[in-house]
């Protein structure tokens, strides 16, 4: 009788959203991906450079990477990873409810994300802002020119606030309009309802390269108006399994630090940097800490290249999405990209 | 009771037993219902009881009090002035009503509009019947969803840019939507509106004296003549009692623009048109289906009575026909009411987009759409309650 009435809570709780107590106990993430034989990993429903399918369903962009790197080093295969599409709004319950492993979906960090809804940032794979897209034969060259006019925004993101703060502080009266998917928020901008589309400045980069009929016609203004730092996000209570997403994250941008490549990377095994060795499992055994092999980061980067190809591949300068390099680059080279030591 | 020489059909039933007694048929149902009652409250304790369990073990924070926290993003139509620190509570409301909006203003619209196609199925003109027959094949049987999107794209794509708006007298029409002149709301319009209401309630006291009369004298004295007067009278009075306010805030190009002036947004009226149309279809099937349920034998009774063909509909079939037509009726409204939902998909900030905003910004996922659930259920109920009270009228009075 009980157990029928924990099977039936079960259901129905699922239903709500909520699977029923014990299923996401600390260390139990990795035990099911490794049975399950596959990562749920919960993606953009589509932004280009970010997360997209193509037309024969295969996903790829950067936050695609970040699961293919993490499956490369736990079930050492990057195709072993199955792509839930999540709307804004439904993201977070799909991780909560356990609908997903990982929530790879240019999510921004927010104190009230991070602290209240039972979830952790795993770290920052992307650094954005918000900005905004005009069309380029009007006579609007800055943010602060849209006084009394009409903005279209996707719903369930960090920008309605953004754009309403931006809009008391500079007391320009913008009127937002809101819509659940981005395409609708995008179509009515290209059609002329909006004056301006605002949204995180990778994400206008991206629109204008992949949606615009001619991208010169669109100009995304000079002006941020935020802080987005983007990343992945897992359920709080399995510190292991948000260790192994961390540290796979650091692990490529410390591996651009170091030179490692998708295609040398076998050949640095034996490099005579002690670093290099500790990384690639050569000398020491850093994976057997996170409850995986030696050779988890090298298995990444072999499927994935470090960070830098990553964002060169998806979304720098020689892509259509033609973004610049900017806050992304590494420390030592004038960005904010920085992995705490591998040891 | 039972006349001692007549055959009981059946036994008359047992004396009743008070109590709870396993014996007794009523006990036994009173106490199945009680079990049923206690198991139905134990599912969803348990439901509610393991939800929170489970939301507090992985930290997740709940709880109704975000409600007065301040929302701090923009609304782009609102009933209702809100401030910085205004709290979730008038955001919902700010929702709340806009929903309200687009339903009242539908449910007329959809009303007169079904009405009309619903009794021009039985018209003497092919020409007319087949309208209204491809009208209701059309809209009925097309996605509401797809109706409301097409109307949007009609709006932004077709209309043309604010700076060359058609303009018809002080009206604009283009992609920022219709614009149109209002009043500057003064004391004299408020005061307007109550002599409006004021002459309502007289008109309806006078045609019921006038019912009273007819019954009386078999003549029906004429209401308006005088009602109209007293109406107008009322309205101008208040008026001028508020000192005559003539100013009219006039829609003029901006930079943007449409600036000032009163205005119907692209979103409100694709919605407003999407779901009039839509819900209109399935009104005129239910005002044909009442119709045609009122027997032949009462038009030609009107007929021989000497009532022209647009009496008898009026003062005959259409009394009778009500009957049919306001339960599947009180259907209609309550899903315009709810379809008014699918607005989140062309971006009117009715009640949902709301919720949705509220429930990303805060994370409440379940209390976010609790609330909007309490609200619908509400609504639809206070509908029905309408209606049925509407309903309870138009019924049958027997004798």
């Amino acid at each position: 009788m009980k157990r029928q009435a924990q099977v039936l809570l079960g259901t129905l709780l699922a239903t709500a959203g909520l699977l029923s107590a014990g299923s996401a106990m600390a260390g139990k993430t990795l035990d099911q991906i490794k049975q399950r034989g596959q990562i749920v990993c919960g993606v953009n429903t589509g932004l280009a450079g970010f997360s997209q399918a193509d037309s024969s369903g295969k996903w790829s962009g950067l936050d695609v990477d970040h699961c293919r790197a993490v499956a490369a080093a736990v079930l050492n295969d990057p195709d072993k990873v199955k792509y839930v599409p999540l709307t804004a709004q439904q993201r977070f319950t799909a991780l909560q409810s356990g609908e997903v492993d990982v929530l790879a979906r240019n999510t921004t960090n927010t104190l009230n994300r991070d602290a209240s809804l039972g979830l952790s940032f795993v770290g920052v794979n992307y650094y954005d802002g918000q900005g905004f897209m005009v069309p380029a034969n009007g006579k609007i060259k800055s943010a602060k020119q849209l006084k009394n006019a009409t903005v279209c925004v996707q719903s369930g993101t960090t920008t309605e606030k953004n754009l309403t703060d931006f809009s008391r502080a500079n007391k320009l009266n913008i009127k937002p309009v809101v819509f659940e998917k981005l395409e609708a928020a995008t179509g009515a901008y290209f059609s002329g309802r909006c004056q301006a589309y605002t949204t995180d400045a990778s994400g206008l980069a991206s629109t204008r390269a992949k949606e615009a009929k001619d991208p010169k016609a669109h100009l995304v203004l000079p002006d941020l108006i935020s802080k987005e730092p983007l990343g992945p996000m897992v359920r709080r209570g399995d510190d292991e399994w948000l260790a192994i997403n961390r540290w796979v994250l650091y692990g490529l941008i410390e591996a651009e630090e170091y030179g490692i490549t998708q295609a040398n990377v076998d050949q640095m095994k034996s490099s005579d940097n002690p670093q290099v060795g500790r990384m690639l499992g050569a000398t020491e055994d850093l994976g057997k800490h996170l409850g995986l092999d030696k050779e988890w980061l090298a298995r990444a980067i072999k499927a994935t290249g470090n960070y830098g190809e990553i964002f060169e591949r998806n979304v720098g300068p020689s892509t259509a999405i033609n973004l610049p390099r900017g806050s992304n680059n590494l420390w030592n080279k004038g960005g904010l990209m920085y992995a705490p030591p591998l040891r | 009771m039972t006349p001692s020489n007549l055959i009981e059909a059946r036994p008359a039933p047992a004396a009743k037993r008070r109590g709870l007694s396993w014996s007794s048929r009523e006990g036994r149902a009173a106490l199945y219902q009680i079990i049923a009652v206690l198991a139905v409250a134990a599912v969803a304790w348990l439901l509610v009881h393991n939800t929170l369990l489970n939301m507090r073990t992985r930290g997740i924070q709940s709880g109704f009090d975000f409600l007065l926290q301040p929302f701090g993003f923009d609304i782009s139509e609102s009933f209702i002035a809100y401030t910085l620190t205004s709290n979730y509570l008038v955001a919902y409301t700010i929702g709340l009503l806009n929903t309200l909006k687009v339903a009242v203003v539908g449910i007329v619209l959809a009303t007169a509009l079904g009405v009309l196609v619903g009794v021009g199925r039985f018209s003497g003109n092919w020409l007319v019947r087949q309208i209204c027959y491809v009208y209701v094949e059309f809209f009925r049987n097309v996605p509401v969803y797809l109706q409301l999107l097409i109307w949007y794209l009609v709006f932004t794509e077709i209309l043309p840019d604010f700076d060359q708006a058609w303009v018809m007298g002080p009206v604009y029409l283009s992609k920022n939507g219709l614009s149109f002149p209002w009043p500057v709301w003064s004391l004299g319009h408020s005061l307007a509106l109550l002599g409006l209401v004021l002459g309502a309630v007289l008109w309806s006291v006078l045609a019921r004296r006038a019912k009273a009369e007819f019954a009386r004298t078999g003549e029906l004295p004429r209401t308006w003549p005088k009602a109209l007067p007293l109406l107008l009278g009322l309205m101008v009075l208040g008026w001028l009692a508020g000192g005559a306010p003539s100013e009219w805030n006039m829609p003029k190009v901006g930079e943007f623009q449409i600036e000032d002036g009163a205005v119907f947004s692209p979103e409100f009226l694709a919605l407003l048109l999407g779901l009039v149309c839509y819900t209109a279809g399935f009104i005129a099937e239910v005002v044909r289906s009442g119709i045609a349920s009122v027997s032949l034998g009462q038009h030609e009774a009107a007929a021989s009575l000497g009532l022209s063909r647009a009496q008898s509909m009026r003062l005959v079939v259409l009394p009778q026909a009500l009957r049919v037509i306001i339960p599947p009726l009180t259907s209609q409204y309550l899903n315009l009411t709810k379809n008014s939902s699918l607005a989140v998909a062309i971006g009117y900030p009715e009640l949902v987009s709301i919720a949705n905003t509220t429930l990303n910004q805060t994370g409440r996922a379940i209390e976010a759409l609790a609330i909007v659930m309490l609200v619908y259920l509400s609504l639809s109920l206070l509908t029905s309650a309408l209606m049925n009270w509407f309903n309870a009228r138009a019924a049958i009075a027997e004798r």
